[in-house]
């Protein structure tokens, strides 16, 4: 595993010494950046053995559990920030995680591979095939991507759950930074990163 | 040519012997003992009163480093012992009972760690137990051996500690009971393990294995060989004893093992006899590990070691489990088998939410195994890298 493309954006969400709680952490990598520079008090949720151990080997604290079951060991309001990085459209269960996010935390940090960017539109509409990108780099018979979604999709998840959209950051292909006003995001965005909390 | 080949071939015939399985093992190993009788030496007993003198059985492995920082204690089971790796003779049929995991380049990595383990008090492996001679008497103790507790053995193993040179272990690292003795260790203990690795255990007996273990007791106590506990000298309550260490079996596999270990097959016979004799693999089994537990283990030990487990209780004890956990200053690593139905995932899960409410270091990591709550003495594949990458990067946190 290595440093995903978002990272940079969710630790400037992230306050400095906050409780946070990092889902399908993978080897680490944000956590022990998160502590090292926010001086941050983390944990992760983690399925595979593997990166658990690489967790572990980096002396983190980590839960080796099944997003798809739920965070049911984990108590209300426990957390300062939730983490989702880019795994969102992996899981079984993608509106009760969100649920649980914010359950678990103040403040839920969910991002995502916006499926409504230009690229795969183009895919779809020209090449009338099931898109494939450096965000979505599966083909359709292998995807671990089950339950993608839009800029437009997750807006409307929020409101439906009663979410306050804090900060809504994106990363484009153009942009070598994350643009502070993009017009037409839905379209524009390669990824898109969402803070939100309980209204 | 042919001399070559011959030799190349006794080679490989070597190690499929087993003469190669000893690279990586810790070789032939002794048991020590040491007495405690000196004055602040006695072990004040959590049901009252006291024990002095006591012995306790340990063995060690890998050497003590000159910062005294790299030890390691593993905390056994209910019939476990202190002969946790190696072998005590060169022809020595069976290692010790932990053995896939202690030893160089293992999960507990003896060229970098001392690990120790001790037989518990009220064990009948060398430490003082209800078999061992009451100096009041000249008897043995039998049943007027004092009720001994989870915590009086850890109490115990403190003792031995001191003996070593040892104020602060590196690790504890314990399944089953000896989990229960991990968690209170890290809890009366707190400036004595600098990590903690409970296994297939939990922060209190649960109600289905005290009901087994009960079962367990009297079937010691209806053999009229028991005699209320004073048998030694005589008969043996060996049948009592052989029929509660085949219930006790019963509850470390799980369906799915026995299923896969046994089925339905019959033992050396093509039909049923009609008879009450062993026909199925299965029950020629127990009868085997019921028979052959009463020649290595004292049926009072038995008796006094699952009421230890049976009264281990750190909610009773603190309150509430988050109270319990509230002082505890080691770094946790937790592990739960998917298949274990004496301490199912869920009592693991418990401990780990209950230090995570106090914001203690802690992880948890769960083996998916078929063999129940014998996995812990068996996935090494799942177990070992997982702990050594703990232990690992805990060692570089370790201070006095």
């Amino acid at each position: 595993m290595q440093r995903r493309i978002d990272y940079q954006l969710i630790e400037d969400l992230v306050p400095e010494g906050a409780t946070v709680l990092d889902l399908a952490c993978g080897d680490g990598e944000l956590l022990a950046e998160l502590i090292a520079g926010k001086h941050v008090r983390g944990s992760g949720v983690e399925i595979d053995q593997a990166a658990v151990e690489q967790c572990i080997a980096r002396g983190l604290s980590v839960f080796h559990g099944d997003l798809d079951a739920g965070l049911a060991d984990f108590a209300d309001q426990s957390h300062d920030v939730v983490v989702l990085s880019l795994s969102l459209q992996q899981l079984r269960r993608p509106r009760m995680i969100v649920r649980e996010m914010v359950r678990v935390g103040r403040l839920a940090v969910v991002s995502f591979p916006n499926f409504a960017h230009w690229i795969p539109r183009l895919q779809l509409l020209l090449g009338g095939r099931m898109p494939v990108s450096r965000d979505l780099p599966y083909q359709w018979w292998d995807t671990p991507n089950i339950h993608l979604c839009t800029i437009h999709d997750f807006r409307k998840l929020c409101r439906e759950e009663g979410l306050c959209i804090e900060h809504e950051l994106y990363l484009t292909s153009v942009h070598r930074d994350p643009p502070a006003h993009l017009v037409a995001p839905n379209l524009l965005a390669r990824i898109g990163i969402f803070a939100v909390t309980r209204c | 040519m042919t001399d070559n080949r011959h030799a190349a071939r006794k080679e490989i015939g070597d190690v499929a012997m087993g003469f190669g399985d000893d690279a990586g093992n810790v070789g032939v190993v002794r048991t020590e003992h040491v007495t405690f009788d000196q004055p602040g030496q006695e072990l004040s007993l959590e049901g009252g009163g006291t024990l002095a003198p006591f012995t306790l059985a340990y063995e060690t492995y890998g050497t003590l480093n000159e910062r005294k920082d790299n030890a390691v204690l593993v905390t056994h089971a209910l019939s476990g012992d202190a002969h946790v790796a190696g072998r005590h003779s060169p022809d020595d049929k069976r290692p010790g009972w932990w053995d896939m995991m202690i030893g160089p380049g293992k999960g507990l990595d003896t060229e970098k760690y001392f690990v120790i383990c001790a037989n518990v008090v009220g064990g009948c492996s060398g430490s003082t137990g209800p078999s061992s001679e009451n100096p009041a008497t000249g008897r043995p103790y039998g049943t007027d051996f004092p009720m001994i507790t989870i915590k009086d053995m850890v109490n115990a193993q403190m003792l031995l500690l001191d003996h070593l040179g040892i104020d602060k272990l590196l690790a504890a690292v314990g399944g089953s009971m000896g989990g229960m003795q991990v968690l209170e260790l890290a809890i009366s203990h707190p400036d004595r393990a600098h990590l903690c690795v409970p296994l297939a255990t939990a922060a209190r007996q649960p109600t289905m294995a005290i009901a087994f273990n009960e079962v367990g007791r009297q079937a010691i106590m209806a053999d009229p060989n028991w005699r209320g506990g004073h048998y030694y000298g005589g008969a043996l309550p060996a049948k009592g004893l052989s029929v509660a260490r085949m219930v006790g079996h019963i509850t470390y596999l799980s369906d799915e093992a026995m299923e896969e270990k046994f089925g339905r097959r019959l033992q050396d016979i093509h039909d049923y006899t009609f008879t009450f004799s062993a026909d199925f693999e299965v029950e020629s089994y127990l009868r085997h590990q019921g028979l052959s537990f009463t020649n290595r283990f004292d049926a009072n030990t038995y008796l006094y070691i699952t009421r230890a487990l049976d009264y281990f209780d750190l909610t009773r004890q603190h309150g509430t489990l988050v109270k319990a956990f509230e002082n505890v200053k080691a770094r946790f690593l937790v592990m739960g088998f998917s298949s274990d139905w004496l301490h199912p995932p869920y009592q693991l899960k418990e401990i780990v939410s209950a230090l995570r409410a106090t914001h203690k270091h802690v992880s948890y990591y769960e083996v998916e195994s078929h063999y129940g709550h014998d996995a812990f003495l068996l996935e090494r594949e799942k177990m070992e890298g997982i702990i050594a990458a703990f232990l690992a990067s805990g060692a570089k946190t370790y201070q006095r």
